[in-house]
């Protein structure tokens, strides 16, 4: 194993866990302000990633121009899965929620198997193919640009929450519900707003990761796992620990699908996950539950 | 129980064991992996629906056992009698360490269920890469005569397996009967209720989570010894897979967790309706891969959210049978 | 002859908030002991160091002359200290009558003696009546003697009460303290009560110990205490020069 090439796929693992830490703030999100832990996100990444193809098979549509319908079809079915689902649960014990979304999760990936069957579908555009070079760095030009297209969403994200209204809004149901509603609040509005936009991230960490991955219905609990993952070793609740628990996730895989064998990188993430959940279970950048 | 349902009971327990003198064998398969759900299932139902710890990687305790019994039959040529004390033992262990894991580090609720799935992918994908058990490939156990029943085996006709899961699954519900009414039960309950509270009482909460916790994966390790014997091979991508760990789930939960009768009502329904759908389908010529999880889905959220105790409670009130 | 609970120095710290600071009293055996204060005084957090659920930064705590600073909830119990929490706690999915079973089992060690032990215990409450309800369909005050009756089935030497009267009308804050009384006197249950109903207080109480910002500032008959120049202080504020 020579050093570039050990550079070359920690570059590739560093930008394609900016694409998983996109996924897991759509869940840091979900989970920090609704407190509901959506066992079914990746199942809709998945979901987004089938729209990219069907999209992409039907009208050439490149993913970075799918995004914005995807995105905003997400949005408003996150919205109506809130609020009209998920909304009267949220009184319920916990592991009534947990098994609600389990249920969404199964009918997602089943769905799915249905409508396209077991085998793997992908995007073909041009410029996967391409590499930027750097002396003896190869950068893929795919990987790059979703990469910046997730770190783009992270900053919109970021700042809808410092600076608009609705943003605060929502920062404020998730530190004192009863204070929210007090002062006057929608809270199940925001809530289900909240829900959306976690939704919209999720379907453009799809369309993005479609240009990386060939995918099928299995990788829905596959992403759902990694999500939680991501989260839980960067910090439940915390924007910026979902970013940075993607990026280790990401770059930890692509070490250990080097340094072992490339069907066992999962097994590392499984490790981390139960080492963080027993050492340090609010996570790296997390405050205590 | 009152005499009502002691009769019903004793007039199920009559048919089920004269089943096999009328049913074909797809019926006495069906019937097999019905009672095989509905054992497991309240082997998982132990914990969650007595001690309340939300299990989500069960799979791991079915897998575990059916490799240690068959990997000690394929090596060594032991028996399945010997070799079901082994993967009792080792599921034991497995089950001591993450609740002791668990509850030494006050890990509950999601976040357990969470360790509990990684645990089990872990293991998953530990056996894929575990050539001496025969990694992804499989393995397989070889297979004598089917005619006659060879005991000491643990081989014969589909018939023989059909009593044996028969015989387990009446055992644990005997077994959980009288682990409700006792000491236990009243303690599991308790703990499930109000933990701090419980412990005010002189509960030893930690010590009680975990023998639910090793109960638990001990009779599921049994579980694991009946299907490696019963279909004699075994993949990690099929036996540890985390929707193994939902389908073991799904009877407790749509029958009613923490009942007895819950996780048999549940195995039974979805495995009847589930088939009656398949068979349907194929009425039309159709075979659809995803139907019948789809199916598991809607029903598991159709009770989820209108039944949130299951469905047992419910019938047992309308048939007058709960006291 | 020693008393039944004594606390030396007790202090409990919470990340620079000194709840209870160098705390020391006694319980004689038999006796009925008060603990009042003002809100925030540190009366949960004394019990609570008491009962296990909290280990002391300093100090010892010695129950029938054992320390059990330190000690786990469970092992208290075992012990011989009941208590009872100020926001009842009671197992809603149960019944009246398997919720005291649950107390009863920490002494008899098969169910049908625990069965008959709880239903006696429910009678001396006043809730045998109810013995088949879900504890989830009670009132308040059935709740809060829900509570002391699950205390009391585990046969504790020592019950400590925290503000089992709030929320009580004032027949049944009467009700209530004719039970204690007969129990102290009766089986001499030693009692240590959190209470703000002063009607209770008064009424039960041989021994009053005044808890202020975590420091006993006055303890002593309930007549001294209620006349100390200290405790009228942190309860009614200075008097003013007008």
């Amino acid at each position: 194993m020579t050093w570039d090439l050990a550079v070359n796929v920690l570059i590739s693992g560093f930008l394609t866990g900016m694409v998983y830490g996109l996924m897991a703030l759509g869940l840091s999100v979900i989970f920090g302000v609704v407190r509901v832990v959506n066992f079914a996100h990746g199942e809709m990444m998945t979901i987004a990633m089938y729209a990219c193809v069907v999209l992409f098979a039907a009208f050439k549509l490149d993913p970075f121009l799918a995004v914005l319908p995807v995105a905003a079809a997400f949005f408003i079915f996150g919205y109506a899965l809130q609020a009209g689902l998920i909304n009267p649960f949220i009184t319920r014990p916990e592991h009534s929620q947990f098994m609600l979304l389990v249920a969404v999760a199964i009918i997602m990936v089943n769905g799915l198997l249905m409508i396209f069957g077991p085998d793997a579908r992908n995007i073909q555009v041009a410029y996967q193919l391409e590499s930027f070079e750097l002396g003896s760095l190869l950068i893929d030009k795919a990987r790059l640009y979703a990469a910046g297209v997730a770190v783009l969403t992270a900053g919109l994200l970021f700042a809808f929450f410092r600076l608009t209204l609705t943003g605060k809004a929502i920062r404020a149901c998730a530190d004192n519900h009863l204070g929210a509603l007090v002062v006057g609040l929608n809270v199940k509005h925001l809530y289900a707003l909240t829900f959306g936009v976690g939704a919209a991230c999720v379907a453009v960490a799809g369309c993005m990761m479609v240009l990386l991955v060939d995918v099928t219905p299995s990788l829905g609990p596959a992403y759902t796992l990694l999500a939680f993952v991501t989260v839980i070793v960067g910090g439940l609740g915390s924007m910026p620990g979902a970013l940075v628990g993607g990026i280790l996730i990401g770059v930890s895989e692509a070490l250990a699908g080097l340094l072992f064998a490339p069907s066992a990188k999962s097994m590392f993430s499984f490790g981390l996950l139960i080492l963080v959940l027993l050492l340090r279970p609010q996570g790296l950048l997390g405050k205590r539950a | 129980m009152n005499r009502r349902a002691a009769l019903l009971l004793g007039l199920l327990g009559v048919a089920l064991v004269l089943l096999p003198m009328f049913a074909n064998s797809y019926v006495l398969s069906v019937a097999t992996l019905i009672l095989f759900f509905a054992f497991t299932g309240q082997a998982w139902n132990v914990m969650m629906g007595f001690a309340g710890q939300l299990s989500l990687g069960h799979s791991l305790y079915v897998g575990v056992g059916a490799y240690a019994a068959a990997g000690l039959f394929f090596h060594y040529g032991i028996g399945v009698w010997a070799g079901v004390w082994l993967a009792i033992a080792v599921c034991v262990a497995v089950g001591a360490v993450i609740g002791f894991l668990a509850f030494r580090f006050g890990i509950s609720g999601v976040y357990f269920a969470l360790l509990t799935i990684a645990f089990a992918e872990f293991t998953r994908i530990g056996f894929d890469h575990l050539q001496w058990l025969g990694g992804s490939g499989g393995l397989f156990l070889r297979v004598a005569q089917r005619d006659q029943i060879d005991l000491a085996n643990f081989r014969g006709p589909p018939a023989m397996y059909y009593y044996a899961i028969l015989a387990l699954t009446a055992g644990a519900l005997g077994l959980c009967s009288w682990l409700l009414k006792s000491r236990a039960g009243y303690y599991w309950q308790a703990i499930r209720e109000n933990e701090e509270a419980a412990q005010a009482l002189g509960i030893n909460t930690f010590r009680w989570k975990m023998l639910a916790v090793m109960i638990s994966s001990a009779m599921t390790a049994v579980a694991g010894v009946f299907y490696a014997f019963y279909y004699n091979n075994l993949f990690p991508e099929q036996i540890f897979h985390i929707s193994r760990s939902i389908e073991i789930i799904l009877g407790p939960i749509i029958g009613g967790i923490g009942t007895l009768f819950g996780p048999i009502l549940g195995a039974a329904m979805l495995t009847l309706l589930a088939d009656g759908i398949t068979e349907l389908l194929a009425a039309f010529g159709l075979e659809i891969p995803g139907v019948k999880q789809v199916f598991y889905g809607i029903v598991l959220l159709v009770v989820v959210m209108f039944l949130p105790n299951g469905i047992w409670p419910t019938i047992a009130r309308r048939l007058g049978l709960a006291k | 002859m020693t008393a039944l609970l004594e606390v030396s120095g007790a202090s409990k710290s919470f990340r620079g908030l000194k709840a209870v600071q160098n705390a020391s009293f006694e319980v004689a055996r038999g006796a009925i002991v008060g603990l009042i204060g003002p809100n925030g005084a540190g009366k949960t957090t004394l019990f609570n160091l008491i009962a296990g659920v909290l280990a002391p930064d300093a100090g010892s705590i010695r129950f029938d002359g054992a320390p059990i600073a330190g000690l786990r909830a469970d092992q208290v119990c075992a012990a011989g200290i009941g208590r009872t929490f100020q926001i009842v706690k009671p197992f809603a999915g149960l019944s009246v009558l398997d919720n005291v079973v649950v107390g009863a089992l920490a002494r008899s060690k098969n169910v049908s003696a625990a069965r008959a032990h709880a239903t006696s215990v429910l009678e001396k409450l006043g809730l045998a009546h109810k013995r088949d309800m879900p504890a989830s369909s009670l009132t308040l005050p059935d709740r809060k003697r829900l509570e002391v009756a699950r205390a009391l089935a585990t046969r504790p030497s020592l019950l400590l009460l925290d503000e089992v009267m709030a929320g009580l009308r004032p027949t049944e804050c009467d009700q209530m303290v004719a039970v204690f009384r007969e129990l102290n006197r009766a089986e001499g249950l030693t009692i240590l009560l959190i209470e703000h109903v002063m009607r209770a207080v008064m009424a039960l109480a041989g021994q009053i110990v005044v808890l202020h910002h975590g420091e006993i500032i006055a303890r002593g008959l309930p007549s001294e205490v209620v006349r100390d120049a200290a405790v009228l202080e942190c309860y009614l504020g200075e008097e003013a020069e007008i």
